[in-house]
Formats: structure tokens, sequence, C-alpha cells
């Protein structure tokens, strides 16, 4: 057994777990967020997609224990209160989902996406960059418009803060 | 995935203790390989000896004449190293061209050479570029690191500390991907070297993993131009032939990758 620490979403957590504990099972079973999906079993879906200090990676295949002292944004720590992040209602705006198993993944990938273009990104791009994220559902189509347009209302967002 | 021990070393010497210790026991640095092993039980290693906390391992140093990347380092981290892009930017452009954008932010060369997929970008820039593999042990050549599938000449326990390149003076990577693993049927760096010598690189496409193609090297020597390799058909006799592709198929992918390389030095290209 390990002792994992970890900050998830801005809440300091701590449980012993088996050290064979994925980082996905840890904050779906142990913590209780189920926003996080497992979709595959070859490391190759997204649907698990959480933020591990800063950057995108895939829980379902990082351990609990190799995650243990960092932080963790998970989609439910996305929104402020009632006010959903800005990729989030782009995906409600442009029909980014349909069945919406893909869609933390997604939405998780898109956040990164975007801080790490600086907001510059265009169609092809975004494409590019959803390499690791699989969608039975929707095509695509509108997963690439949601997120470029978040991409775009969270530069004006900037400019707008900046300009303050 | 079956019962294991996670151990967090902070330095090479505890690291390198931990696993003489443990006696069954494999090191994990970015998992992206490992983890998913672990889960089909493919693997099952009663402890993990995780890298990414010890310093010693992290780092790229420029000179004129060689790329030093230490072990630890992403995939994304090298393909974004300014120092990288700039002195041999087919090889950010290799590691920026590895499965996705989230794999790219644990994966690392360490893991990736020390594992050696004959499907694996890194393998074949390490012997286009004459690299040498650092360990805590010694140093080895590219040529006689890479023994075959899965195989390198790493002794147990042994741990790659850096991957030492040598600069070309214009080097080139293209990779077909297979469509559904996304790692490549057929990647071939070209690299010509400031002595006049050309070496190329194919990964994904041998029957024993990673291997220098000698005729493209000799043909490129002589003239360096796509044009070069019109005509030149590897043998399929040592190529892989399976249900994504057969031996024929692969080695005429590597001809066409061959040429693309060429065509696009400086560059990493994927295709499909
Ligand atoms: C969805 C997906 C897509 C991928 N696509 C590609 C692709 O297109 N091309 C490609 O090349 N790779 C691809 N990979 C593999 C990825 O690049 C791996 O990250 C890499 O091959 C292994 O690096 P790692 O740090 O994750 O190693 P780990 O998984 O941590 O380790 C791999 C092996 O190396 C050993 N090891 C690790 N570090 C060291 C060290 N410093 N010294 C000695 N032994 C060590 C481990 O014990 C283990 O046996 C993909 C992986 C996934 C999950
Ligand atoms: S569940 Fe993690 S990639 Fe599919
Ligand atoms: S919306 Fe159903 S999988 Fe993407």
């Amino acid at each position: 057994m390990s002792r994992v620490e970890l900050t998830v979403n801005g809440r300091s957590v701590a449980r012993e777990v088996e050290d064979r504990t994925l980082l996905v099972h840890f904050l779906r079973d142990h913590i209780g967020l189920t926003g996080t999906h497992v979709g595959c079993d070859t490391s190759q879906c997204g649907a698990c997609v959480v933020h591990l200090d800063g950057r995108a990676v895939k829980s379902c295949t990082v351990l609990a224990a190799q995650a243990s002292g960092g932080e963790v944004v998970t989609i439910e720590g996305l929104a402020a209160g009632e006010d959903l992040h800005p990729v989030q209602a782009a995906f409600r705006e442009h029909h980014g989902l349909q069945c919406g198993y893909c869609t933390p993944g997604m939405i998780m990938s898109a956040v990164d996406m975007i801080r790490r273009y600086d907001g510059q990104l265009d169609e092809k791009t975004v494409r590019h960059e959803l390499e690791g994220n699989i969608c039975r559902c929707t095509g695509y189509h509108n997963i690439v418009k949601a997120i470029l347009a978040a991409a775009g209302t969270m530069r004006q967002e900037d400019m707008r803060a900046a300009a303050e | 995935m079956y019962q294991t021990t996670y151990h967090r070393p902070t330095s090479l010497a505890e690291a390198a203790r931990l696993f003489s210790e443990a006696g069954d026991a494999a090191y994990v640095s970015g998992g992206h390989t490992l983890i998913p092993a672990m889960k089909l039980r493919l693997s099952a290693a009663a402890n993990l000896i995780d890298l990414r906390h010890v310093g010693e391992l992290k780092g790229i140093s420029v000179t004129a004449d060689e790329v030093a990347i230490g072990a630890g380092m992403t995939h994304a981290e090298v393909a974004g190293a300014a120092e990288v892009k700039g002195a041999i930017p087919a090889l950010a452009g290799l590691a920026g061209s590895i499965g996705d954008a989230q794999v790219r932010h644990l994966g690392t060369i360490g893991g990736s050479v020390a594992n050696n997929d004959p499907a694996a970008d890194y393998p074949s820039a390490v012997l286009a570029l004459a690299g040498t593999v650092e360990t805590d042990r010694r140093a080895i050549a590219a040529d006689d690191y890479f023994v075959g599938l899965y195989e390198t000449a790493l002794e147990e326990g042994e741990i790659v500390t850096r991957v030492r390149f040598r600069v070309p003076e214009a080097a080139g990577y293209a990779k077909f991907r297979n469509p559904a693993s996304r790692y490549p049927m057929a990647g071939v760096f070209v690299a010509r070297h400031g002595d006049g010598s050309v070496r190329v690189a194919v990964t994904g496409a041998g029957n024993s993993g990673v291997f220098r193609a000698a005729e493209m090297e000799r043909a490129l020597a002589a003239d360096f131009s796509a044009d070069a390799l019109k005509g030149i058909a590897l043998d399929p006799a040592d190529m892989m032939g399976d249900i994504h592709g057969s031996a024929e198929y692969r080695a005429h992918l590597v001809t066409v990758m061959a040429r693309r390389a060429v065509q696009n030095l400086g560059q990493a290209l994927a295709f499909v």
C-alpha cells in the first residue's frame, strides 16, 4: 500500500491505496470524481485525460503513486460554480457532444491545447492535436468548431484582462 | 494489473541500489510502454523503480558537434527545445511526431531507447545520427546498442542516462503510420555527416528491429538526392510481414519514405 497525496481541483486529498492503483481509479473510486472516464485498455482513446502538474495526461496510464505529490485538475475542476469554463460552454453551444462519453477528456485536452498554443489555433492544428482523443459519435466537426470558438473567447478574455 | 510495489529514488545511485536489492524489479520512466503492458498482464514486475524524480536524467546540452539529451526528457520537452530545433530540426520534429500530445507529455527518450520497440521512432535517429547511448556504467555506440526486437546491449539493472547525437550537415525523417496503432510501418531517418558519410536507418519495417540500409547509404554518399534511391529495393526476406502489411509492401514503403526524407531535409514528416 502507498499513501497517495494529491491536490485535486485545488483541494488536498490523501488516501492509502494499493501501489497498482491507476490515477483514473484513484479519482473515480477513491475520491468519487467520476467525470473522468475509461474508454479503452490501450491508452489510445483519451476519455481519461486530466491535467497533472499543468499538462494533459492519460490518467489510465499513470499510477496514483507516480502522481503523488502533484496537482491534478479534472473536468469537475473547470467550472467556477454555475459558470461553465469557456471550453465547456463552447461544447454546449456548438453541439460538440452526443453521448458525452469522450467529452470530459476532449475538454481537458482542448484546455491544454489552447494553453500550449496561446489560443492561436486553426482547424488543421486542432484536428492534429486531437490525435489522442477518440469520439465514437460526433464525427469531430463540432468538437473542432467548439475548440476554435473557445480559443477565440479565451483570447478575448485574456486581452480584456490585460487591458484592465 | 498484478500487485507491485512502488519506489521513488531521487538519485541514480539510489535507483541502482533499489533495483539490485529488489530482485524482481523494473524501472519506470514515462510509463507509457510499461504501464499499458502491466495493465494487460504482459509484464509484471514486483517492484517499480520510478526514474522520474532522478534529477541526473534531466537536461539537454548542445555543442557544435553534438546534441546530448538526458534520458528523462519527455518527447514534448525534446520537441519544444529551441536548441534541439536549431541543431537537428528533424530530431525535434521526430520527437513531436511520437504518439499523441498526452503520450508526449510523459513518454521519455530513455524509455523509448531502452525498450527498443521495432516500430519506435527514436531508434532510427540514434542510429542515423551515429548516436551514443550513455548508461550509469558505460557509453555504447548506436551500432552496438540495438540488438534485435525489444533487445539492446543493456545489462540487467543498467540505466540509460543520456543519449548523444552527432550533429549532421543535413537530416530528414519520413514515416508512414499504421492507421490503427499510429506507430510507423516504415520510418526512415537519413543523415549526411560532415565527413561525407551518409547514414540511413529504418524503423518499423525490419524483421529484427531498427537497421541501417547499406545500399541506400552508398547510393546517397555518391549522389545525395532522392533520385539516387530510384530502383533500390530492399529484400522482403528481411522485412516484417503481418496483417497490417506484407513484407513486400513494407520493403516498398521504405524506399518511398527514404526518398521523402531526402526531399524534405530539416523536417520530420508523417504520412497517413
Ligand atoms: C497511445 C500510445 C501511442 C504511442 N505511439 C508511439 C509512436 O508513434 N512512436 C513511438 O516511438 N512510441 C510510441 N509510444 C511509446 C511511447 O513513446 C513511450 O513513452 C516510449 O516508448 C517509452 O518511454 P517511457 O518513458 O514511457 O518508458 P517506460 O514505459 O517507463 O519504460 C519502457 C521500458 O524501458 C525501461 N526503462 C525506462 N527508462 C529507462 C532508463 N532510463 N534506463 C533503462 N531502462 C529504462 C523500463 O523498465 C521499461 O522496460 C506510444 C505509446 C502510447 C501509449
Ligand atoms: S482510457 Fe485512457 S486512453 Fe482510453
Ligand atoms: S460524444 Fe459519444 S463518444 Fe464522443
